[in-house]
């Protein structure tokens, strides 16, 4: 084994790091803005909504991530009308394609932890909202999203770590995430495993760094 | 003469085919603390919970100072409310007091009693906090103010809501059973806390079992049976001389 390998590269491997972390961040934040209003909008009375999302939410928890990467960013070019549009910038870089596919990946699962925890803010906390006339959307801002999202966190802490590991398909679409790193390294050396070690160790530290900050948000947000 | 601060004439309330209430008269002028007394299933509870539109009523008026509340029929849903901004502005006036607390476990004590005004009222935040602690201190819980619900007792969370209930300035104070989910030696601190609010004049409807509350410290009684008012009064006449037998029966079963 040759650990020299790792340290000359770590300028890469750095890179990679960095390019895991602002991607797995955006497309997470990009996500809740999808997971919510889905999550909530699950036990809407419009049953075109809830089919709409019943779809979205089945084919996106169906589907290898990995498939839909391929989708989206090879599978987009057979589109004329999508190759003649200005959507074409994005669909022809690798970079949108990834945070695209993380997104709507990460949005579907998040929308149904979030539909599971909305059910259990207890029914008299409601009607207490109710009774102090609050209207429906601040009822929802002020008491159902803050009473319920926190029992999400142990739940989002999983969703959080799953979307770190699977990151890792960008590295095949060409960008230099810590496997794509990886591959660099490994393509120059020839010590796969130097180089998928040193990205294993990375997605480690990664992982329980989200584990350590999920911790002190549950003993804050859930100590009662 | 002066116009009623709630009235109530004719309440029809039927869950599917079973009716609840079956045309219930009530008025409560400014400072009137009427207890509502009967047997569990005589509809009290729910006669307090149509007041604020928590149950909507089958067919029936209600009027908050003298406005009254809106009501239309549905082909689906039967009757409901014209209006929700006017159900919820009628809300924000009468503030309700549960048997189990309800205060809202992701807040703190001091965040449970300026929610209202913050959010419904839109009182500053500050005016809102300096009045939540005195209200806080008249209710014997300042040093408790940044707690989570969950970390005090049944008594200190009903002493809460109390304070929570008085932070809106409420017209008429609704009271359903607030001392029914207490152990006993608790109940006496949140009558304590009741029997303060009824000396200093505030208009309360108070569905209770607590017959020395209703007979010390209330102004009227309304004893309900299956759905309808069997006895009411003044309770130094009706404790003293009830004209029901049911009544008569239903005070010596509690005593």
């Amino acid at each position: 084994m040759n650990l020299a390998i790792i340290t000359n590269e770590y300028p890469l491997y750095l890179e990679g790091l960095w390019t895991t972390i602002y991607l797995v961040s955006f497309s997470l934040l990009l996500g809740l803005f999808i997971a919510i209003p889905a999550g909530i909008l699950q036990s809407s009375e419009n049953r075109a909504i809830r089919g709409a999302i019943w779809i979205y939410m089945y084919f996106f928890r169906g589907t290898p991530l990995l498939i839909q990467l391929f989708i989206i960013y090879y599978g987009s070019a057979q589109f004329d009308f999508l190759r003649e549009s200005w959507l074409w910038d994005y669909f022809q870089d690798a970079w949108f394609c990834a945070l695209l596919a993380l997104t709507l990946n990460t949005g579907a699962y998040t929308a149904e932890i979030v539909r599971g925890v909305i059910g259990t803010v207890p029914q008299g906390e409601l009607e207490a909202a109710k009774a102090y006339g609050m209207s429906r959307w601040k009822m929802l801002h002020r008491i159902i999203l803050p009473n319920s999202l926190r029992r999400a966190l142990p739940a989002y802490s999983n969703e959080v770590i799953f979307m770190i590991h699977g990151s890792a398909i960008a590295g095949i679409v060409t960008i230099v995430d810590i496997t794509g790193a990886a591959r660099v390294v490994n393509a120059r050396y020839y010590a796969p495993f130097e180089a998928y070690l040193a990205a294993a160790l990375l997605y480690m530290c990664l992982t329980f760094s989200v584990i350590f900050i999920f911790r002190q948000w549950e003993k804050r947000y859930l100590q009662h | 003469m002066t116009i009623p601060t709630l009235s109530i004439r004719n309440l029809h309330k039927s869950f599917a085919n079973h009716e609840v209430l079956k045309g219930i008269d009530l008025d409560a002028h400014k400072g009137d603390v009427i207890s509502i007394l009967g047997a569990s299933g005589s509809g009290k509870s729910t006669l307090l919970r149509c007041v604020n539109l928590l149950e909507t009523p089958t067919s029936g008026d209600i009027w908050v100072n003298g406005e009254l509340i809106q009501m239309k029929q549905d082909k689906k849903r039967g009757a409901i409310p014209v209006s929700s901004k006017q159900v919820e502005r009628i809300r924000s006036r009468l503030a309700m007091v549960f048997q189990g607390f309800n205060l809202w476990s992701h807040m703190t004590v001091i965040e449970n009693v300026i929610e209202a005004p913050v959010h419904v009222l839109a009182v500053p935040k500050k005016e809102a906090i300096a009045k939540a602690e005195a209200i806080l201190q008249r209710v014997g819980l300042y040093e408790k103010k940044d707690y989570f619900p969950g970390q005090l007792s049944g008594g200190q969370q009903q002493r809460v809501a109390i304070a929570r209930a008085l932070a809106v300035e409420p017209d008429v104070m609704l009271f359903d059973e607030p001392t029914s989910a207490l152990d006993p030696e608790l109940v006496g601190e949140v009558l304590n806390v009741m029997h303060g609010l009824a000396d200093e004049g505030r208009t309360m409807l108070v569905v209770t079992h607590e017959m020395s509350f209703a007979r010390d410290v209330s102004s009227k009684v309304l004893f309900l049976h299956q759905g309808l008012v069997e006895e009411e009064g003044k309770p130094e006449i009706v404790f003293k001389n009830p004209s029901s037998e049911r009544f008569k029966k239903f005070i010596s079963s509690v005593y």
